[in-house]
């Protein structure tokens, strides 16, 4: 008789839970400037190695080392640090007006600033991204106006969404950043089928969709390497790996295949793995990507190798599920403070300009909240108008809810 | 009838307010949407709109009037073909007009459109629902050649008469290419349009309808074809959290002008899974619009204005009237208004409304009942959402009663919401209780026996109308 030991599940954890010591020491980490850059035309079976590589350009004296180094001029890296103060500075001041209730939620991009301040320097106008709620990075170095996002933030009468929609879900056309979906992934095969429109009519626009380690277990993901990969769509998709999916680590999402990246190999995509706090190497890679979309290349999936600092959301408490010093102890350490370092290396910054800049930035982010506020917040001042509750839900009012708007007395 | 316009009330607390200012003047034409006045309380201002397309045949509260009661009437809209002359009733004129150091008004109306009857206009505010107010069919001129066409074949060419009059119309879904569809409702097209307008995609609806929603989101205007709606409840996420609402979530930036289309319900043993009727799923969501045709000509054109309208359209059509014949006007764009009934068989004793393949059964009923000297007058809704309610009201208030016929589940099925809006807008008129005829409540069994046993009959329809008329 043949007998048989019992089957036991495999259910993978983290190398540790709170009240243990932070322990980074197995992922693997190229050194700065240690991985080719290929051709943007390389076929993808010869460049499967990058799906399980991570792409650095700034090495831990500062300096921008290597094949992905030299695209940007000093006036393009200080306006790009700018752009990352300016994020966390509003994180910072929004985070805090969370606490005050002048909103009713909010999530911080800590830590995660210069994976979407980097890649919107890739795009051009009339390119669409199809963001989720941890890429408002695309916003401020797009040049929306941050008064506006805190509008829509405070719900108030000036709300450019009419307070139809959560605080922190922005949406603008006209600065390529479509609306954000609540449920996770149903925009990465939006963006694909957005950028296989603008293959059949003939445009030049590109699309990039985002998604999150956690969320790339929904089948929209799949569904979207599939169509991106058969009609070789011109679309960026991009895994933002922050390691944690609220409590969830991103060993649940990822399972057996490595790295997230290497999810794209199956599907014959180029598929490259990038150091998400290093500025210069995710423009770097965003350019590469875009450059080969715009070529009609199709598309390109992008895993960006960060670190969620903070909290999920205002309505989470990491300390329920990582050790509080893990933050502290992640091996590629903070992107404004790398940037920062890199372009004092360089000779165009001090620390003396960068406190100024600092004050700068947070006089700047201030002055738009006191305006925003003038306009009401949560529960006091302006609020959107009853008015246009009716308005949108059919691209022409249809005659019922003129009439349920005019019952409403609005 | 002459429609009076009501003083609205800037909020749920108004009582009274001013009329600032007329806008229009006795005798313009004014369209559903147009500014006609101004009132005004202490605290704010707001502009009328009308509700309703006509003539402002008569103003009854002057401007500059204070004091004004929320819901007196203050104009009167005269609807085409009517004249001042028929404002017969000074007695609206003498509430509205009545001036602030006046009496008090009389209870008024709470519904600003409908004119006081009994049994109508009371409903509360909220109960308002999507209701159809359109134009009628266009007129087919005398001598139009018809030709005896499928359903089928409708769809087809309402799918490629427009692919070839708007080239940003493109078709996608499983085998609609090569095979030409699953049911062959593609024949034609790859070989007029090419690959890249009529695309196979990869077997994932989920997958298709989000990459179909993201074309629309770019201007473009898909046609998905589900090869069959019950194959596409794993889309539904798609359709409803994305497609009815982002034009909404987005302050109305980016909406999506999509169809989605494909045979919905029961065909034949195809069971539990596979049978399944999605009209009043899809009808529940604001921002969709829901058609499901029983004729070819009501496909074609009905296809042909879904394509065309920049909303969401789910249109649901049925494998097995897919080979029925019907008349269809040989006309070069046969465009049919969305949210339209159609009389299909006018009658004076009972009113029968039904949609799709509904239809087949209320049709073989009429026929029956016929036999036995009832007058069975047929309304095909044609339209879900928005429903043209105002057809079904009319004629029940011409036949006194109503039964309704659909192969969906019975609970929150379409019927309940005509029984529940007949209930509350004709329930004077009612004679008997409305009945509403659904498939049974269990999932579509297999075996040939049960299938017939689990789906409406001709029978239910004829025993329901004996029912309301009150033949033995």
């Amino acid at each position: 008789m043949d007998r048989q030991a019992p089957l036991s599940l495999h259910v993978p954890e983290p190398e540790v839970r709170p009240g243990g010591t932070p322990d980074f020491s197995d992922v693997k980490i190229a050194a700065a400037g240690s991985v080719r850059r290929p051709e943007t035309d390389a076929k993808p079976e010869d460049i499967r190695d990058l799906a399980y590589s991570i792409i650095r350009v700034l090495n831990r004296k500062g300096e921008a080392v290597g094949p992905w180094a030299g695209l940007l001029s000093d006036d393009d890296l200080k306006e790009g640090l700018r752009h990352m103060m300016t994020l966390r500075a509003f994180d910072a001041r929004m985070l805090t007006a969370q606490r005050q209730g002048k909103t009713s939620f909010y999530m911080q991009h800590m830590g995660e600033e210069a994976v979407s301040c980097a890649f919107r320097r890739a795009l051009r106008p009339g390119d669409m991204n199809f963001p989720t709620y941890r890429q408002a990075g695309l916003l401020i170095a797009g040049d929306y106006p941050i008064a506006e996002m805190m509008n829509q933030i405070f719900s108030n009468e000036r709300d450019p969404l009419k307070g139809r929609q959560l605080p922190i879900m922005y949406s603008s056309k006209d600065h390529g950043f479509f609306s954000i979906s609540g449920n996770l992934g149903t925009q990465f095969v939006q963006a694909v089928g957005w950028a296989m429109a603008s293959a059949i009519k003939k445009d030049t626009k590109i699309a990039a969709g985002w998604i999150g380690d956690g969320s790339t277990a929904e089948s929209d993901f799949h569904a979207a390497l599939v169509f991106a990969s058969t009609y070789r769509a011109p679309v960026i998709l991009n895994i933002v790996n922050n390691q944690w999916a609220i409590s969830t680590f991103q060993g649940i999402a990822r399972g057996g295949s490595g790295t997230f990246a290497a999810r794209g190999l199956g599907f014959g995509l180029p598929s490259l793995r990038v150091d998400g706090n290093d500025y210069l190497a995710v423009h770097a890679v965003a350019s590469w990507a875009a450059e080969r979309a715009r070529r009609n290349l199709g598309p390109t999936l992008v895993e960006y190798v960060t670190y969620r600092v903070g909290a999920h959301s205002t309505s989470d408490d990491p300390s329920a599920y990582r050790p509080k010093e893990e933050s502290a102890a992640w091996p590629l350490g903070d992107p404004v403070l790398r940037l920062k370092n890199h372009l004092i290396v360089r000779g165009a910054w001090s620390e003396e300009r960068h406190k100024q800049a600092e004050a700068e930035v947070m006089d700047t982010v201030i002055a738009a909240q006191k305006e925003a506020e003038s306009h009401g917040t949560l529960h006091s001042g302006g609020r959107p108008s009853a008015r246009d509750m009716f308005e949108g839900v059919y691209a022409e009012m249809p005659p019922h809810l003129r009439r349920q708007r005019q019952e409403a007395g609005v | 009838m002459p429609i009076d316009i009501l003083m609205p009330a800037l909020s749920p607390t108004m009582e009274e307010g001013n009329l600032a200012k007329w806008v229009k003047k006795e005798g313009d034409k004014v369209s559903a949407g147009d500014v006609i006045a101004e009132i005004e309380t202490d605290k704010a201002t707001m502009e009328v709109e009308a509700v309703d397309e006509g003539t402002l045949g008569k103003i009854l509260v002057p401007e500059g009037t204070e004091g004004v009661k929320v819901n007196a009437p203050i104009a009167i809209l005269l609807q085409e073909g009517e004249s001042a002359g028929e404002i017969s009733s000074p007695a609206s004129g003498e509430v509205a007009a009545k001036q602030p150091e006046g009496e008090k008004a009389p209870p008024v109306q709470a519904s600003p459109v409908h004119p006081p009857h009994a049994g109508e206009g009371k409903a509360p505010a909220a109960a308002a629902q999507p209701r159809a107010e359109v134009a009628a069919d266009p007129d087919i001129p005398a001598g139009t050649e018809m030709v005896h066409t499928t359903v089928r074949e409708a769809l087809r060419d309402a799918m490629a008469e427009e692919m070839r009059r708007d080239k940003d119309v493109f078709v996608m879904g499983e085998e609609v290419a090569e095979y030409q569809g699953a049911y062959k409702i593609t024949q034609g097209l790859l070989q007029e349009f090419g690959a890249e307008r009529v695309v196979d995609t990869p077997i994932t609806e989920h997958g298709f309808a989000g990459v179909g929603i993201g074309a629309a989101f770019a201007g473009l205007k898909p046609i998905v074809e589900f090869m069959t709606f019950n194959f596409a409840m794993q889309a539904i996420d798609q359709l409803v959290n994305s497609a009815a609402k982002t034009l909404y979530m987005s302050g109305g930036q980016m909406g999506a002008p999509i169809v989605f289309r494909g045979p919905n319900g029961a065909a034949a043993r195809v069971a539990a899974q596979h049978s399944q009727d999605y009209a009043a799923w899809y009808s529940h969501i604001p921002g969709l619009k829901v058609i499901q045709p029983y004729t070819a000509a009501d496909a074609k054109g009905l296809l042909k204005a879904a394509i065309r309208d920049p909303n969401p359209v789910i249109f649901l059509e049925n494998e097995i009237l897919y080979g029925h014949s019907f008349d269809v006007p040989k006309l070069d764009d046969f465009v049919l208004p969305i949210g339209k009934a159609r009389v299909h068989k006018p009658g004076k004793d009972v009113t029968i409304v039904s949609f799709g393949i509904g239809m087949t059964y209320a049709v073989k009923a009429e026929a029956e009942l016929r036999e036995m000297g009832i007058d069975a007058e047929i309304i095909d809704l044609r339209t879900i959402r928005p429903m043209d309610l105002d057809s079904v009201i009319a004629s029940v208030k011409k036949t006194n009663r109503l039964v309704v016929v659909e192969e969906g589940f019975p609970q929150s099925s379409v019927g309940d919401f005509i029984a529940n809006q007949v209930s509350q807008r004709a329930f004077d008129w009612l004679d008997a209780p409305v009945i509403t005829i659904a498939g049974k409540d269990v999932p579509m069994p297999y075996a040939a026996n049960l299938e017939k046993l689990a789906l409406p009959n001709v029978a239910e329809v004829v025993e329901a109308v004996k029912a309301v008329t009150y033949r033995g």
